[in-house]
Formats: C-alpha cells, sequence, structure tokens
C-alpha cells in the first residue's frame, strides 16, 4: 500500500550499520523533510519530531503496541521469542502486568536501595583510580548496573554478563533481520537457556524485585508463567538501557570537560546532568507502533494496521523543543524528553535508571578530576540501542 | 484564559495565565517554578509534581485514577486530603482564580 507522491518519503535504512553510527545526520534531514515521512525501504512511516512522537505515545490507544512494537507484528509473523507479556500488549492484559512491577518498583522501595547503590558506586570509583587506565564500557557502564541491579533483581552473582547478550538479540529483534541482528544470535542458545532459568521464582533471592513479582502471584494477580515472562522483560530491559546510559554519560563528559567541572563544582546537578545525558544520547532510540484506525497525523493521512517509527532519540534532539539541542548542557531542563518514553508505556523502571545514573555520577564527581579519551569510543551497534562497546580512558583524580 | 496562583512553601505567590487543556504542571515548569519538578515528564511515575489543592477547588478537578492515588503515597512531603499530582490536574475555566500550595520538598 503506497501513499501518494505528494507524501514525504526518504529511502532511508534507518538499521543499516553507516546510520546505527552515527543517525544524526540522517535524523536532522528526515526532521525538516516533515513531522512525519514515509520510509519507502521498510513501508513504514516515521516522526523524528518531539510533538508528533510525545503525541503518538500519549495516544495508545489509536497506535498501540498490542501489534508489536518493533518491524514485525509477532501476532501474525513468528519473531526471535514470544512478545513481551508487557511491552506489546495493550490493556487490559498491559495494564495488569504494569500494576505488578510499579508496585515492585515503588518509590519507597527504590529509596531502601540508595544506600547499597552508593557503596558500591564508591568501590568501583576507587578501584577505577587505582587502575588509572580503564574502559569505560566494562569497568564502569557495565560492572555498575550488573551489580546493583543484578543484586536488587535477586540474581545470583555468577553468569550475569549473560543479561548483556541476551538483551541485545531482544532489542536487535525489534529492528530488521539483518547482519547486526544476525551478528548477535551466534551462540545465543546457551545465553537464552540461562536467561529463561533465571525468570523462575527458585532462582531469585526472598524480598529480591524477582521475588516480588512472584509475590503478585500468590496474590492472584498473575500466574506463574506471567510472572516468568514479566521477569524476563524486567531483565531484557532493565540493564543493557541503563550501561548505555551510562556510557553515554562518560562520553558526553569526556567530550564536554567544561560540564564535568559544573558537576564536581555542585554534586546536585547529578540527577539533572544524567537527564541530559538521556536526552542527548537516548540510550533506546526506536520503537514502532500500529496504527489502530485511518487518522490525519503530521499532515499525512495513515491507513489502520500502517505502523509508524517513533525515533525517541530525534525527538530529544529537536530545536522546536530544545534550543540548541546538540550542546551537552548539564544546567538546562532535559525533563520532558522521550528517552523513556511516555504515557501508558513510559519505561517502568525510569526512577530506578535516574537513581543508577545519579549515584553513579555524584561518586565519579567526587574523586575524579577529569577523564581523558585515550582511544577512539566505539560504538556498541543494535538495531534500537545506542551506547559504546568501548571508551579508552585515564582517570585523573582530584 | 483562566488564571492561577501558584503558592511556595515560602508564601511566595505566583499567578499564571493558564491555556485551557493543559497540565499545572507543564504550565509550572514553563515559567521556571522550582517547587514543581516532573521528573519524568508528567507519566505519574515519580510523584515529584506533588501539590496541596484549595479545599473548595478539590471537586472541580478530574476524578484521581488509581495510579495517581498510588502515586501519592510515595510523595516526600506529606500526603494531605487535598493533594494531588499537578501533571494529572488539567486546566478547565472552573479553576479561574484557584490557589495550588507547593510542598517544601519534591526530591
Amino acid at each position: 500500500m503506497q501513499p501518494s507522491n505528494h507524501v514525504p518519503t526518504s529511502a532511508l535504512d534507518p538499521f543499516s550499520t553507516a546510520f546505527l553510527e552515527n543517525p544524526y545526520r540522517d535524523f536532522d534531514e528526515i526532521r525538516e523533510t516533515g513531522p512525519v515521512v514515509w520510509l519507502s525501504q521498510y513501508g513504514v512511516w516515521c516522526s523524528t519530531r518531539y510533538a508528533e512522537v510525545h503525541e503518538a505515545l500519549a495516544d495508545w490507544t489509536t497506535f498501540c503496541s498490542g501489534r508489536g512494537v518493533g518491524l514485525v507484528d509477532p501476532t501474525q509473523v513468528k519473531t526471535w521469542r514470544p512478545p513481551s507479556i508487557i511491552l506489546e500488549q495493550d490493556p487490559p492484559l498491559h495494564t495488569r502486568m504494569r500494576t505488578i512491577l510499579m508496585g515492585v518498583l515503588a518509590p519507597e522501595k527504590l529509596r531502601n536501595l540508595r544506600q547499597a547503590f552508593e557503596a558500591e558506586a564508591v568501590r568501583l570509583v576507587d578501584k577505577m583510580i587505582d587502575q588509572r587506565e580503564i574502559d569505560g564500557v566494562t569497568d564502569v557502564a557495565e560492572a555498575f548496573p550488573l551489580k546493583v541491579f543484578g543484586d536488587a533483581l535477586g540474581l545470583a552473582a555468577e553468569g550475569r554478563k549473560n543479561i548483556l547478550s541476551y538483551s541485545s538479540v531482544a532489542f536487535n529483534s525489534f529492528g530488521p533481520d539483518n547482519e547486526v541482528f544476525r551478528k548477535s544470535l551466534e551462540n545465543s542458545d546457551e545465553i537464552v537457556a540461562w536467561t529463561m532459568d533465571h525468570c523462575t521464582r527458585a532462582a531469585l533471592k526472598p524480598g529480591s524485585f524477582g521475588a516480588g513479582i512472584f509475590a503478585a502471584v500468590d496474590r492472584g494477580e498473575a500466574t506463574e508463567a506471567e510472572a516468568t515472562m514479566l521477569m524476563r522483560t524486567f531483565m531484557t530491559a532493565g540493564v543493557d538501557t541503563t550501561v548505555n546510559g551510562l556510557s553515554n554519560a562518560l562520553l558526553c563528559f569526556s567530550r564536554s570537560p567544561d560540564q564535568w567541572d559544573l558537576l564536581r563544582s555542585d554534586v546536585r546537578l547529578a540527577r539533572q546532568a544524567f537527564e541530559e545525558v538521556i536526552r542527548l544520547e537516548s540510550p533506546v532510540q526506536t520503537f514502532f507502533r500500529t496504527a489502530t484506525r485511518n487518522l490525519e497525523f503530521g499532515g499525512q493521512s495513515i491507513r489502520e494496521g500502517e505502523r509508524i517509527i517513533l525515533f525517541l532519540g530525534a525527538a530529544n534532539r529537536d530545536a522546536r523543543q530544545w534550543p540548541d539541542p546538540t550542546r551537552f548542557d548539564i544546567r538546562r531542563r532535559a525533563a520532558g524528553h522521550v528517552g523513556f518514553g511516555h504515557g501508558i508505556h513510559g519505561c517502568v523502571g525510569q526512577m530506578l535508571a535516574r537513581l543508577e545514573g545519579e549515584v553513579m555520577l555524584a561518586a565519579l564527581s567526587t574523586k575524579v578530576r577529569a577523564f581523558e579519551p585515550t582511544g577512539r569510543p566505539v560504538q556498541r551497534l543494535n538495531n534500537v540501542l545506542r551506547g559504546l562497546a568501548s571508551l579508552p580512558l585515564r582517570i585523573h583524580p582530584v | 484564559m483562566p488564571k492561577i496562583t501558584l503558592i511556595a512553601a515560602n508564601g511566595e505567590a505566583t499567578e499564571i495565565d493558564a491555556a485551557l487543556g493543559r497540565t499545572l504542571m507543564e504550565l509550572a515548569v514553563e515559567i521556571g517554578i522550582s517547587g514543581i519538578v516532573g521528573e519524568c515528564g508528567g507519566s505519574a511515575m515519580c510523584a515529584t509534581c506533588h501539590v496541596y489543592v484549595e479545599s473548595s477547588r478539590m471537586d472541580a478537578l478530574s476524578a484521581m485514577r488509581p495510579e495517581e492515588n498510588a502515586m501519592l503515597d510515595s510523595t516526600i512531603s506529606e500526603r494531605r486530603p487535598n493533594s494531588r499530582l499537578s501533571c494529572q490536574i488539567k486546566v478547565t475555566n472552573e479553576l479561574d482564580g484557584a490557589l495550588f500550595y507547593l510542598p517544601e520538598h519534591q526530591v
């Protein structure tokens, strides 16, 4: 089903290696082409503008998730794994699952974690300072969430890195069956087995977030099978994302030492600094929605069943919403960005992500005077995530 | 356009021209009121846009959904019977002249 010739169209492949290395120039071009643009290679719509992306996220009845949030509809086509029991569902099932996770992640529960998070952050920072030459990805961005989130989730200590491998396939699977996806699939059978084993009641420590999900089963709010699937989502969505947030934070600060000096001068800026990182270098760049009816949107006639890509990372750099949007400015008001989404599917773990980011940045700012890049940063290519595979740095202590 | 007044914990009052259909949180954030934070951007997920509503205006607000009710139990400042999340308060003509009191702490 092809739109008419008057429709703003682009031949861009937003899953090509070149694009994933650096999407921003293409985003700017599409953003100026129109609020809603047809991507001819995949036969889907897309938006890179804040207003339209925000509105589409808010209007979940029109732009549903139950027909998949990736390129294909998992209710019609066999996908790499069964669809998420929360992310790729609409109300009422979505509501029931989300209520359980919201309870598990209630603000008071997060407050109880702060001390443990701070202790681990200090430990990691001290280790970095001893090491002097580090990789910001393995030594900080991966190490911190794998430890603190893994503990909070209730996982045993061994094998947590499997989550990174599993998640990268899961997120890749929202894109096309391309080389990036296939590469991540290599050797994945063991990783899948490990992951599903660790989504069960028996694998999770009492009192943990994971145990909290199974407690919902005991209260009659979900079945054991549903709880296992909810754990799968929780694990998948809760690690790679924060890892990328932290690696992107180190990248932003290593490129803008003036902003690091600003944070060092006032540690209270840590939380909003992390917010600015999520805005400027959004760990999750891309989600799809499906139109449930014919409508006019962004000046285009969208037909029922057509898919639209919401480019979150692009919307977060829309100058219509943020002046000088490409500037990393930890003093600006970044709140309101769509890096965590918006509306009923807005990231249910966002407050936990903010806690991790704030605590790690605060700890670093008290002991690290400067981050000196000692090699080229390497992108970790993923169809929908943005983050680094490697960030070689020399740490200069205060 | 309705006029709404926000009263900070220190007593400082700010009157705003409130566009119909906008949320109180959005308006406060736009004009830089520090007493409302709105970390989650208006998704009823962070409880940092907490306000105390003038008692006589409580009925003029749209009904509280279960998610908001749950979040209000997590506010840093004391929850009171007239507590609401300002991201869930849409401006209507019935709110003309209304006063909203900001708590001492949001984060």
